[in-house]
Formats: C-alpha cells, sequence, structure tokens
C-alpha cells in the first residue's frame, strides 16, 4: 500500500502538481484528503470468538471551490491517473476544465508540513493484537457471568480504527496525523419469565494504544450487571411532562442533541438553526456554559488536527447562558462569515468535511447532584441514556436505558421505556441547575459528514419541564 | 440483470472476473488455502445538493470493495475485507483472511451455500444511461424553485439530493460458483421547512427511488413534499392517552423493520430475538395479516438475484394467517434448522441475515370485520402515524418494547390536526396481535403494506 509520509514517498510532488492544475483551471481552493485505515472488530459472545474481522482501505477525496460553491469527488484510486480523474471531475462539476494556458496563480507550493504523525508512527505496532483483544473479552464475558443473574446473552465486543491522513490544499495547507480510535463494550440480555432487560456500555478512546489491556473490565462488567438486575423486572414509565435530572456522562446527550448540532455552521447554511442571528444574546439558562473542544487526553473526540488540516481548539459556545460562537470549517467559513474552529471533519475520504462537534459538553456548576434530586417533588431521573436524535425543526429526541422515577425529593422505583423529546429553544432555557460533577463519554455521531467519533459530557443537571414519551 | 452494458452508465467496466479468480486460485494454492469465497463490488456514483436556487454540493464517488473468506487446515474461518481489488490487495486480503482464521469459531463453521450454483432468478431491471451531473443539478434546482413555489411559509428545502449511479456485484468460490450482476439507480429526496410568524418550523418530505434518474417521477415527490410539508403547518398539541391508531404503510413497513430479528434465524440462535427455534406455527399476529419478504417485486429498485453467500433471491412466506410459518436464514442457519437458505444472506465472519423486501398484506380469504376504518374517509377519532422517528433509539428489539417520537395527525370527524411533539409506545407483539383493520396494500419505496390500524396505543403529547 502506499505510504502518506513525504518524508518516505514522492507523494508531496504528486499533490503539487495536483493543486497547480487546480488553481490554473480557475479554482479558488483545491483540497486533497488522503487516507489508509486499517481496522479490527472482534466480537466475543457467551464464553466463544463469534466474529474477527480485519479490513483495510485507502482513498482520496478531492475538493474544489469556486464562487461559493464546491464539487467533491472521491476515489480509491490513489494513482497519478486516477487522481487526476477524479480531479477533472471535480473541476467539471463547477464547469472549469484543466488547462495549460490558464494562469496559476495564488499556488506558491505547500507549507513546509505539520507532521503531527511522526510520533504515533508506532501506534498501530502498539495497539493490542488479535490474540489480546479476543483474550480481554473473553475475560470480560467470563467476568459478566460471574456478576450476572438470569443473563441469556452475554456479550463483549472491541473495535480498533487505525488512520493516517495527509491533507494538502492550494492555500498551503499541508499537514499529515495518525489517529487511532479504540472502541469497546459489554453488554446482556437478561430474562426472567416475561420479563427482558437488555443493557450495554460502551467505552472509547483516542491516542491510547494500552487503552484495551488498562481497561477495568471487572467494574465494567459489575456495572452492567447492576443494571440488568435493577432493570429486569422495571415498569414502563407513565408519560407526560415533567422535570427531569439527567445523569453525568452520557446525559450530555441532551446538549449534543438539543444544542450542539444547532451550532454547527452546516445548520446555518442550511437555515435549520433557530440560533444563527443569536451571537451574544441569551439563548440558554444563566446556568449554562458549553465547551466543545478537541484537546482533552485521550477523549474520543480529540483531534490533534481536524480533517482540514487545522489545529484542535477549544471553542466556548455557551457561556453563562449567552451565545458565543459556532463550529465551523472551511466552507462553513466561505459560507457564513464564522472563523474556522478546527472543526471540519469526516468519517472517511468519501465525505467532504463538514463542521462537527468533537468532545461537547456543559461545564460544571456549583451544586451537588443530591440537591438537584431534592428540588423535585415528582420527576425522573434518567441514569443512563441510549440514542438520540434532532430533525431539521430543532426537535430532538433521545431514549433513556435505566430511569428512577423521583418522589418528594427522593430515588423511587425504576421505571424503563422513557424517550424525552423537546424543541431546543425551549429546554435549553430550563436548564437551570447543574451540579459540579462533570464526567464525559464515548460516543459516534452521524451527520452530514458520517460517522464520527465524539465525545458527550456534562455533570448532572435538571431540567424543569419535559415531555417524557412512556405508556 | 446483466444485460446491455451498452446503456449503462458510464465508466464502469465489468469487473475480469476469470482474472480474480486467477489470482485469489493462485495466491490460495501458494500458500496452501484450499477453500475460500469472495465478495466484490464496485460503483460509481454523482449526486446534487441545491440551496435556495444556488448549487450546494456536488459529489461523485468511484468506489471498490471486496471480502475475502477462507477455510483454513483444521477448517476454521478467517475473513479480511478491503477496498484494494489489484492483485496487492488480493494478495494482502487473503493473507489476513488466513491469519483471521486463526480465531474461527469451531462451534459454528459456515459452509458454501448448498444453492451457490442453483439458477438465480430473472429480473427485468434494464440498466439505464447516466445523465451526467449538470443535467441532475438542473433538474434539482427546478424541483426545489417548485416546491418552495407552492406555499409562501416554504422558505427552504434544507435536506434535499438527486443521485444517479452504477454498481456491480459478485460472488465466486473455489468449487466454481460465479453470480455477478450490474444494476443502476437513482434518488431523489425532498425535506422542506415551513415557518409562519409565531409559530413554529414545520418540515415534511418525499422521496423517490428508480433504475435512472430519467424515470424518477419528480412532479411525484414535488406534490407529496408540498402536501406534507403544508399540512402540518396548523398544529396543536395532542392530550396524553391511549388512541385508535393508523400507521401508513412507510410508517408501518419501519416499524416491522426495526423488530425484524423477530424473523430472523441468525438473531433467534444468537438468544436477541423475541422469537425462539420453537417458535415456529406460533401464532405471532392477528389471523388476517400475513408477511412475505420478497425481494424480487417488481417495485423493489434495488433487487439483486442472489445474496452474499450466493444463494437465489425468493419470495419467502414468513406469515401466514397471524402464524409464524418461517424465518429469513443463511446457509449456516438453514443447516442448523434443517431447512434451505432463503436468500437472505451477507458475508462475513459471522453472516448476518436480514430482511430485503417485505409486503404485508391480508391473509387470503380472511378479513377485519371493521372495514369502515380508512385513514382519509373515518370519522373515528385517531391518531394517524404518518412517520416514525429515532428508531434506532426508541426501539428495543430483543425486549419488543418501542418509544418513539412521530409526525403525524389526530383526526376527529374526519378533520386532521397535525400533532407536534408526541411520542407512540408499546409492544410489538401486543401490537400485532391488536391490529384492527388492514386497508388496501400499497407499494412504497421500501416494501408493500396497507394502511394498519392498531387499538389503544399509548401517546403522550405535552397538551
Amino acid at each position: 500500500m502506499v505510504g502518506l509520509d513525504p518524508q518516505r514517498s514522492p507523494i508531496q510532488a504528486q499533490l503539487e502538481h495536483l493543486l497547480t492544475e487546480g488553481r490554473r483551471a480557475g479554482a479558488d481552493l483545491v483540497e486533497v484528503f488522503l487516507e489508509r485505515t486499517d481496522h479490527i472488530g472482534v466480537l466475543v459472545e457467551q464464553d466463544r470468538i463469534t466474529s474477527v474481522s480485519p479490513s483495510f482501505s485507502m482513498g482520496a477525496g478531492i475538493r474544489v471551490f469556486k464562487g461559493g460553491r464546491d464539487g467533491f469527488v472521491s476515489t480509491d484510486d490513489l494513482g497519478d491517473v486516477g487522481l487526476l480523474k477524479a480531479l477533472d471531475q471535480a473541476l467539471a462539476m463547477l464547469g472549469l476544465e484543466r488547462s495549460a494556458l490558464a494562469s496559476s496563480e495564488g499556488f506558491e507550493g505547500l507549507q513546509p508540513l505539520r507532521d503531527f504523525g511522526a510520533v504515533k508512527h508506532d501506534w498501530l505496532q502498539r495497539s493490542p493484537d488479535l490474540r489480546t483483544s479476543t483474550d480481554r473479552l473473553l475475560e470480560g464475558t467470563a467476568l459478566l457471568e460471574r456478576l450476572g443473574q438470569h443473563l441469556e446473552v452475554r456479550r463483549g465486543s472491541y473495535a480498533r480504527d487505525w488512520q493516517e491522513v495527509l491533507v494538502a490544499a492550494s492555500d498551503g495547507t499541508f499537514a499529515r496525523d495518525i489517529r487511532l480510535h479504540q472502541s469497546s463494550g459489554l453488554s446482556v440480555l437478561a430474562a426472567d419469565g416475561d420479563h427482558r432487560a437488555s443493557i450495554g456500555r460502551r467505552y472509547g478512546s483516542s491516542d491510547r494504544p494500552d487503552d484495551l489491556r488498562e481497561w477495568d473490565l471487572e467494574a465494567s462488567a459489575a456495572e452492567v450487571c447492576q443494571s440488568a438486575a435493577t432493570m429486569l423486572r422495571a415498569d414502563y414509565v407513565d408519560g407526560g411532562q415533567m422535570p427531569v435530572v439527567l445523569a453525568n456522562r452520557f446525559g450530555g446527550v441532551i446538549f449534543h442533541e438539543a444544542c450542539g448540532h444547532l451550532l454547527e455552521t452546516t445548520q446555518v447554511e442550511r437555515g435549520t438553526t433557530p440560533f444563527a442571528d443569536k451571537v451574544g444574546e441569551l439563548i440558554a439558562h444563566p446556568a449554562v456554559t458549553a465547551i466543545d473542544e478537541g484537546l482533552s487526553a485521550g477523549a474520543f473526540g480529540s483531534l490533534s488536527m481536524d480533517d482540514e488540516g487545522m489545529e484542535a481548539q477549544r471553542t466556548v459556545l455557551i457561556e453563562n447562558g449567552v451565545l458565543q460562537r459556532f463550529l465551523s470549517d472551511r466552507a462553513g467559513e466561505m459560507r457564513t462569515g464564522h472563523a474556522r474552529t478546527g472543526s471540519g471533519r469526516r468519517q472517511n475520504h468519501g465525505f467532504a468535511a463538514a463542521s462537527r462537534m468533537r468532545n461537547t459538553y456543559i461545564a460544571a456548576g456549583p451544586h451537588k447532584p443530591e440537591d438537584l434530586i431534592a428540588s423535585i417533588d415528582q420527576g425522573l431521573y434518567c441514569k443512563s441514556m441510549g440514542g438520540g436524535s434532532v430533525g431539521p425543526t430543532g426537535q430532538f429526541n433521545f431514549s433513556v436505558e435505566e430511569g428512577y422515577l423521583i418522589e418528594n425529593g427522593k430515588l423511587g422505583k425504576p421505571v424503563k421505556g422513557a424517550t424525552l423529546i423537546g424543541e431546543a429553544k425551549e429546554v435549553m432555557p430550563r436548564i437551570s441547575m447543574c451540579a459540579d460533577d462533570l464526567d464525559l463519554a464515548a460516543g459516534f455521531c452521524g451527520s452530514v459528514s458520517g460517522s464520527i467519533f465524539v465525545t458527550v459530557g456534562q455533570p448532572h443537571v435538571k431540567v424543569e419541564s419535559i415531555t417524557v414519551g412512556g405508556r | 440483470m446483466t444485460s446491455t452494458p451498452q446503456t449503462a452508465q458510464a465508466e464502469l467496466q465489468p469487473i475480469d472476473v476469470a482474472a480474480l479468480r486467477d489470482h485469489l486460485q493462485s495466491y490460495a494454492s501458494r500458500e496452501g488455502i484450499r477453500q475460500w469465497d469472495l465478495g466484490a463490488s464496485r460503483s460509481t456514483s454523482a449526486s446534487v445538493q441545491v440551496d435556495r436556487g444556488e448549487a450546494k454540493q456536488l459529489k461523485a464517488a468511484q468506489r471498490s470493495s471486496i471480502t475475502v473468506r477462507v477455510w483454513n487446515d483444521q477448517g476454521l474461518v478467517g475473513i479480511t475485507s478491503c477496498t484494494d481489488l489489484s492483485p496487492a490487495g488480493l494478495e494482502r486480503a487473503l493473507a489476513g483472511a488466513r491469519d483471521a482464521s486463526a480465531f474461527g469459531n469451531s462451534e459454528e463453521i459456515p459452509a458454501f451455500s448448498p444453492l451457490a450454483k442453483a439458477p438465480t432468478p430473472e429480473l427485468e431491471r434494464p440498466l439505464q444511461p447516466a445523465r451526467g451531473i449538470q443535467s441532475l443539478l438542473h433538474t434539482l434546482k427546478d424541483a426545489e424553485r417548485q416546491l418552495l413555489a407552492r406555499h409562501s411559509a416554504m422558505n427552504t428545502v434544507p435536506y434535499n439530493g438527486l443521485s444517479e449511479g452504477c454498481s456491480e456485484r459478485l460472488y465466486l468460490n473455489s468449487e466454481g460458483a460465479l453470480r455477478q450482476m450490474q444494476r443502476t439507480q437513482a434518488s431523489l429526496y425532498l425535506y422542506a421547512r415551513a415557518e409562519e410568524a409565531g409559530r413554529k418550523p414545520r418540515s415534511g418530505g418525499a422521496v423517490r427511488l428508480a433504475l435512472g434518474s430519467d424515470q424518477l417521477d419528480v412532479a411525484g415527490c414535488i406534490d407529496e413534499a408540498a402536501n406534507r410539508t403544508i399540512s402540518h403547518l396548523a398544529y396543536q398539541p395532542v392530550p396524553t392517552g391511549r388512541y385508535l391508531v393508523c400507521f401508513t404503510p412507510e410508517a408501518f413497513l419501519d416499524l416491522l423493520g426495526a423488530f425484524s430479528s423477530m424473523l430472523n434465524a441468525r438473531a433467534v440462535l444468537d438468544g436477541v430475538s423475541l422469537s425462539k427455534s420453537e417458535s415456529i406455527g406460533e401464532q405471532v399476529a392477528v389471523p388476517f395479516l400475513s408477511l412475505h419478504d420478497n425481494g424480487l417485486h417488481p417495485g423493489h429498485v434495488g433487487a439483486a438475484p442472489f445474496d452474499g453467500e450466493g444463494t437465489p433471491t425468493r419470495r419467502l412466506s414468513l406469515i401466514e394467517q397471524g402464524r409464524l410459518v418461517s424465518f429469513l436464514h443463511s446457509e449456516a442457519t438453514a443447516r442448523h434448522f434443517g431447512v434451505e437458505p432463503t436468500g437472505h444472506a451477507g458475508l462475513g465472519a459471522k453472516v448476518s441475515v436480514g430482511p430485503d423486501w417485505f409486503e404485508v398484506g391480508t391473509s387470503d380469504g380472511m378479513s377485519s370485520g371493521t372495514s369502515h376504518l380508512h385513514h382519509a374517509r373515518s370519522t373515528d377519532t385517531f391518531v394517524l402515524i404518518e412517520g416514525l422517528n429515532a428508531l434506532h433509539a426508541g426501539v428495543k428489539a430483543s425486549q419488543g418494547a418501542f418509544s418513539l417520537p412521530f409526525d403525524g395527525w389526530l383526526v376527529q370527524g374526519g378533520e386532521r390536526i397535525s400533532v407536534e411533539s408526541a411520542t407512540v409506545a408499546g409492544d410489538i407483539r401486543e401490537l400485532l396481535k391488536g391490529i384492527v383493520h388492514l386497508e388496501e396494500p400499497v407499494v412504497t419505496h421500501q416494501g408493500v403494506s396497507p394502511h394498519v390500524w392498531v387499538e389503544g396505543l399509548a401517546i403522550t403529547g405535552d397538551a
């Protein structure tokens, strides 16, 4: 496979040729994203290895900008002919074609390589091999068997994604990185008569080759088994309007879905965010400060650089309820005027980068978690959340995997089957209390540029009123 | 399916199968691998998006992928996938699969499908020419303009796309099986957003699929997207309670698809299905409901004559008179149950099984006895569910439970009022046995189903 290290291959000359040709044809800007990946996925069920799935790929995404429009072509062919063909296609989309007669003004060659991958060259070799991966998962499902009751299905899963990227653009951008993401999880299906509960926990990290080896399997297995035992006989929640307390870590999915997506410039471009003209205005309760960053060590959404070659930043989105700024990528800056924030991200070379979240969380507040629960007479405590989404009108939803009734300021019986829905503009002012126990959780986010690794997070927060769907 | 390549979309030359097989056989022999199979695909596609009369993004892609599966000396199976169809890529994939086979599952070893050389059905799907990206752009701009002209409150079509593409798929194995197909496909989606002063924004949309972009029902897509968006402008909160509910065909097919593990032999054997091995013959739905999986249906634009293991596609009866009569199978699950593979397998280290194209209908000679119910004419009070959202989060397939946000209407005395921010919740087993009426089946882009009426589902609103 062709390497992407310009120190060891003639790729810089190849890229400069492409960029020169693109600019000569009249493009405002040409960007080339090259990628190599190496992936393994492992599944253990009960006490057997049932799936080992290695895969590898390489490819390029070429994007051409002209007058605010852009053409994007992806290809698996990294040869000279394949890349030039892709460039020609991208140019043709914008009514351009290569010509030796046209001007080459505006491209002064690539800047010196910023090589974030140089110190990560051995990460693939240092990450767990198949034997280590399968052994750890077998250990995990054995722990589930030992710690759980009424378990009909025990599963452990692991995925390792290694990615080498090289970004070159006609504004001189030239940067390389190596990323390592690992995701592991345990899940069970507990059953007793007509009662059933399926519970899972997933963990994820970036840039930590030893993450799987250091995983505290016993703690994870105990958490999953405890949750399954609690939820096995839980009743379905009665739906209605009520106050809720959302636990820390994955509770942050509420901000991700309810507000985070609406602060991406892709939503400004589409006209689908109610916050487009609200910078400097109060859009949330003054108790809320929200941040998106790519810097937290080892977090799933952290990056040395984004997929457009820009270094990651810490971006304060909302401060004391006031909207500060949007997450922006190259196209977002061009079309909306919001400055880039190192947030241009994509699943792989098959997608053009778009403004996307990284590690996104509500900052810690002054309260203790128990203060939040004590402030509610009748409500719901959402301890563990499932997935969620947000629609084109800003209506969001997410499911509650493990919930408890709150009665007279205390936690009551466990309940299941709850779905929380609402509108961002309405719910953000209702987040009225934030506790002091901020914590993060890994997740996957699917949107316009594919599925990417992200982190959500928050301390325990109280929402004064929200629609809880139930039976 | 493999006919008339001269009319196909440009630049997709068929994969050279003979060369591919020779390379594989050569590497396999050298490495002492006696048994292998391979699935490969290649595609080209082009798509456009527009924003208020301007091109927003134009995209094109050339893709290829292979999955190689090998059986080692102990008979264990390993796989590797890659995007590189070159000899070097094949060699690396074969080596990776051989390494992975050391971790193969000795308690369930896949084999070649016994039907991998059986005749495949003839599909009447002539390949369609590509129009090119500028033509797609012109069509989509025009469609957006027409849609926005339908109502002053509609100011954007934030989600839109028009695409066309050509793809090729093949399966071959070391015992001489060879399957190969090409197809073309085009799609159009339009999701408009409307907002009136002092009111919440509303949205609605439509999708159309066809073999080629010339065949897309653009006018129908505009009509449907406009009607759906406009009809939601006047909305009200719905009181929480239990309602007679009517699912549109699209909504019911979405719900059924989310719970398809109850029909899936792989899920049954893994213990994550609501069904058990002994569930065949059980009454799982009202007697007047029948369910088939028919990947050969003429309305199924993405139809393929064979599955990932090379098994021919066929129409399969799943539920007859409310009784479960068959599961969806791969080679391995079929062998376990002592039946033939049904043509629903993927290709992987652990072979997946999935539905193709559901046909929901009324059992022969039976009816519900409540034929006065009709989604457009009924004067009963009911909730009409047009579309279910967030199925990935709100469905607990192994528990049977669902709690889902939806778009729809509260219908009272024939008058429709759009429902704002509501969820529907229940249990799929109770729902299938609580169906009170099926209207005439409708062919949608995702399957065939009637409007389905269910009594007493829990709706939570914010009234």
